[in-house]
């Protein structure tokens, strides 16, 4: 089966030029570097329905990760030469097998990070779960968009806040968060709506000033991420009038010095049937790595470097201002 | 021209500078150098921007710094508060004239 190369272009508005477009005329291209990253998308499974979640992932989906899949998965990391794992979802909490996943990862990679929502990994059954992820000092990204009640629950559904709350006093009871434990404790920060997250380090001043001073919460890093017009977010910019300002709003914070640090120039992802994207968002979109559908079982390596890699525009979301990290 | 306010003139801001560059340039370099983080931060200029924009009531500027104020994480009750100030300073600075008219009034009754 062809990949499609450029999915969704004929829905840009019409004065707003194709992400293809604005990188040749910066005299770019989006290639591959030295792929150093394996991301793993376990399952599009998850306790919570988020307004901004780019896969449409919710307890209504049934996509996950086999154990088959998950041995695959292990293999080709073993083939492979990655620096870390990323593991993602959904939920990843929510999968079975997820902390056998994540020890047999351990044994063949020196660095694993887990997305967490902190809703699912903070239900009583994650336990083992979490006592995995110390042992194996795997990094933590959690999700936590505002610094208020309404705003959390907002985006994220109602009860999200306390309970996200006391699952990061419980992280930093473990020593998550804390410095010299080697837990690190990273958050996820995205805009409730149409508009672009606030510079970096000036969110994370005031997450750290806050999170200390009204809740005795610490934790290492925040990422202030760009919602990319994927899935529910972008059925929401759609429907609520937003889609046309949103993405120009994107195409013209086009920032072309953050090119060359993509991550999709240096990661693969897997998605939870084993097959191979460039990032998450293609995964999302359907644009497969390379010229046809690849099973992580039929690879022996991850791409060369400077193999092409498929554009959209969604990639303006990793573009805009200070781009992804 | 039908109406007076455009929501889209917005983005034509910078074409001010068409017929006078250089006047244009250093109101831009100065509006940038205020709107950088300082010793007050981007947040809450922008909530401070937001205030102003309803005291002199520009509704170019209400829409800016509502974005503005999204963008650095303000919630709606945030922005309604910023609001109110503006409110209560635009109240207040009508009110405490007042005192000038008392004192006018005073000096010119029996
Ligand atoms: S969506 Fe972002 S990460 Fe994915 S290919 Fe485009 S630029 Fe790279």
């Amino acid at each position: 089966m062809g990949c499609p190369q450029e999915t969704q272009a004929q829905t840009l508005p019409g004065d707003i030029e194709k992400f293809s477009a604005a990188l040749k005329r910066h005299g770019l291209k989006l290639d591959r570097g030295r792929c150093r990253i394996l991301q793993v998308n376990v399952g599009l499974i998850c306790d919570l329905c988020c307004r901004h979640c780019h896969l449409t992932a919710g307890p209504h989906r049934r996509e996950i990760m086999s154990a088959e899949t998950m041995k695959e998965v292990v293999d080709f990391a073993r083939r492979c030469d990655f620096e870390l794992v990323d593991i993602t979802g959904g939920a990843p909490e929510l999968v079975p097998g997820i902390e056998g996943f994540i020890s047999d990862l351990a044994d063949v990679i020196p660095q694993l990070m887990l997305r967490s929502n902190l809703t699912a990994l903070g239900s009583q059954e994650r336990n083992d779960l979490l006592s995995t992820c110390v042992k194996h000092r795997v990094a933590l990204v959690v999700s936590f968009p505002a610094l208020r009640e309404a705003q959390v629950e907002a985006q994220r559904g109602s009860g999200v806040w306390e309970k996200s709350l006391a699952m990061l006093h419980r992280l930093n009871e473990l020593g998550y968060g804390r410095e010299a434990s080697g837990l690190e404790l990273h958050l996820a920060v995205n805009p409730g709506g149409a508009f672009l997250p606030a510079d970096q380090a000036a969110v994370e001043k005031r997450y750290r000033r806050e999170l200390q001073r009204r809740w005795d919460i610490v934790f290492n890093r925040l990422f202030a991420l760009t919602n990319t017009p994927l899935g529910r977010f972008r059925r929401w910019l759609e429907t609520s009038g937003n889609y046309d300002a949103y993405m120009g709003k994107l195409a013209k914070a086009f920032n072309p010095t953050v090119v060359p640090g993509l991550m999709c120039r240096e990661q693969i992802s897997v998605s939870w049937d084993g097959y191979v994207f460039d990032c998450d968002f293609h995964l999302a979109a359907g644009i497969c790595q390379g010229e046809k559908r690849t099973h992580v079982r039929d690879l022996s390596a991850p791409p060369a470097e400077g193999t092409l890699i498929a554009t959209a525009d969604h990639c303006y979301a990793c573009t805009a201002g200070a781009g992804f990290t | 021209m039908k109406t007076y306010y455009d929501p889209s003139d917005l983005s034509l801001f910078e074409t001010i500078g068409k017929d006078a560059p250089e006047l244009a340039r250093k109101f831009f370099d100065y509006y940038g150098a205020v709107f950088a983080e300082g010793a007050l931060s981007a947040r809450e200029k922008a909530l401070i921007a937001l205030a102003v924009a309803h005291a002199v009531q520009c509704p170019y500027c209400i829409d800016a710094y509502t974005r503005a104020g999204l963008e650095q994480g303000c919630d709606l009750e945030e922005l309604t508060e910023a609001v109110h100030v503006a409110g209560a300073i635009r109240g207040g600075a009508s009110l405490v004239h007042g005192v000038q008219m008392r004192k006018i009034a005073e000096k010119l009754t029996l």
